[in-house]
């Protein structure tokens, strides 16, 4: 398009989006990961190899690895922030399986190996906005949960898929107080976890998942709250009612089925309009579904999304 | 507030330090009140009359966190939002709770002189200072309404503050019967 005035740019002075994605990339990873030379021992983990994934990129700045490793809510090691990064050397990520059954034609017990090799490696950055109004941006790596589920083959029973986390207090100080009903329980309904967006998650950051970050296998749903965000994953089940997730059980007028990020409705002791992205100064307004609205605001229409939290 | 201060400067509050000091002064903001309101059952309990002049120290430094927790909330959380600021003291009820115990331990700050104990007498300054008793429970439950699910540090000092209490009211119970047992010889 010319403008009047201003010189209109060769289409040969286009940089190739390869090449503009690659340089951006880089960038983001030199910025987000030069952290993790200084965190040192508290990663070190072992490199998994991705492919990035263009479609998943954001403009948004990258979390350093030092914030994404050493803030966490993970209230099987502790209910602190700072206590999973501590107490996670207990989690014992091998032998690993997943137990996917229920609803489906071919049930299975996926050791983590297989589950490693079972589709190609993305990296994806994504938004995490978690329910108590502070955010992340974080370069996951893993590939669409739908990936996992064709495998079983969903029968036309299953309507929601019911993730379970690792029960263990031996491993995991933070059950042996019932501050959640343990195991933890998560749950989607079947479309959300057939969505591209949905993410069965090995690694962050090049490396495989920390085990703070819900080591060795989790899901990121990126246009819900951190909480729908299940990590440790030990079964996934399809199932044919909608399941009671932990946090449904542990404040029903606060945590929902859905907790699709929303603005405008509140948490009833919260406000939700605004968050706290780390390592900004000023807060920022929420965006309706975390900024993916295009690609979800589909699955919920006609559907009131007040009543539906 | 030393410790504080030392870590901001070293970079170790963390990945959300606005979170972090606002975190900590309201804590000691709890803490100074529960200690000020534990002194007067210490004395009683062991005699030691100095403990009362510690008691005004105890309850400024209170009020000193207070100011400090409030104004991180208004600057650094809220960057003088005063709509948002508004909405949250009128729509949320853990900062409602906050705001007016906050606002009630002011006149207990600019009360705490001696000139100010002279000019309202001995009987009406211990009346407005009993104030400091709903202010601590107002206190507690600021911070039981705002944690997401682990209710254990805010009953901890709940189940201090309920045994500080039960102390002054075995206290009180007893002088009364003292008093009334003197009156009758």
């Amino acid at each position: 398009m010319k403008l009047p005035g201003i010189p209109a740019i060769p289409a040969s002075e286009i940089t190739p989006r390869e090449l503009f994605y690659q340089r951006r990339h880089f960038m983001q990873l030199a910025l987000g990961g030069s952290t993790a030379l200084l965190a040192g021992a508290a990663f070190g983990g072992e490199k998994l190899a991705s492919s990035l994934s263009e479609a998943y990129g954001l403009t948004d700045k990258l979390t350093p690895l030092e914030d994404v490793s050493q803030y966490n809510n993970f209230y099987e090691f502790d209910t602190s922030k700072e206590g999973p990064a501590k107490m996670a050397g207990r989690l014992k990520t091998r032998p690993w399986t997943v137990s996917v059954e229920g609803e489906v034609r071919k049930p299975k017990q996926f050791a983590i190996e297989d589950l490693l090799k079972l589709a190609p490696m993305q990296e994806r950055i994504y938004r995490l906005r978690c329910v108590e109004a502070w955010s992340m941006v974080i370069p996951w790596l893993g590939y669409p949960l739908a990936e996992l589920l064709k495998q079983v083959e969903p029968t036309s029973e299953a309507r929601y898929v019911e993730f379970v986390s690792l029960h263990d207090p031996e491993q995991l100080p933070g059950q042996r107080r019932a501050v959640l009903e343990w195991p933890y329980r998560e749950g989607l309904r079947i479309d959300e976890a057939m969505h591209p967006l949905a993410l069965l998650t090995f690694g962050l950051y090049g490396e495989v998942l920390p085990n703070q970050n819900g080591a060795p296998v989790r899901i990121v749903v990126p246009w819900k709250y951190g909480f729908k965000s299940a990590k440790s994953i030990v079964k996934i089940r399809l199932v044919n009612q909608q399941p009671t997730t932990s946090w449904m059980q542990a404040g029903p007028s606060e945590y929902g089925f859905y907790a699709n990020v929303n603005p405008e409705v509140d948490h009833p002791r919260w406000s939700q309009a605004k968050e706290r992205r780390l390592g900004d100064f000023l807060k920022r307004p929420t965006l309706p579904f975390n900024g993916y609205a295009e690609q979800v605001a589909g699955l919920y229409a006609g559907m009131d999304l007040t009543k539906n939290f | 507030m030393a410790l504080l201060l030392t870590a901001a400067w070293q970079d170790e509050l963390g990945a959300n330090p606005i979170e972090k000091i606002t975190h900590n002064t309201g804590y000691w903001t709890l803490a100074f009140l529960l200690i000020s309101i534990g002194v007067t059952p210490l004395r009683q309990l062991s005699g030691a009359s100095w403990l009362i002049r510690l008691r005004r120290m105890l309850g400024l430094f209170a009020f000193f966190y207070a100011c400090l927790h409030f104004l991180t909330y208004l600057v650094l959380d809220q960057f003088f939002d005063w709509s948002a600021i508004a909405k949250d003291i009128l729509k949320r009820p853990y900062i409602t709770v906050g705001f007016t115990a906050f606002l009630f331990l002011i006149p207990l700050a600019v009360t705490s002189t001696n000139a100010m104990q002279r000019r309202l007498g001995g009987k009406h300054w211990k009346r407005l200072h009993r104030m400091v008793y709903p202010i601590a429970v107002a206190g507690v439950m600021h911070f039981a309404w705002l944690v997401k699910k682990d209710l254990s540090r805010p009953l901890l000092f709940g189940g201090i503050l309920a045994l500080l209490l039960a102390l002054r009211w075995f206290y009180k119970i007893k002088s009364a019967r003292l008093r009334r047992s003197y009156s009758s010889i």
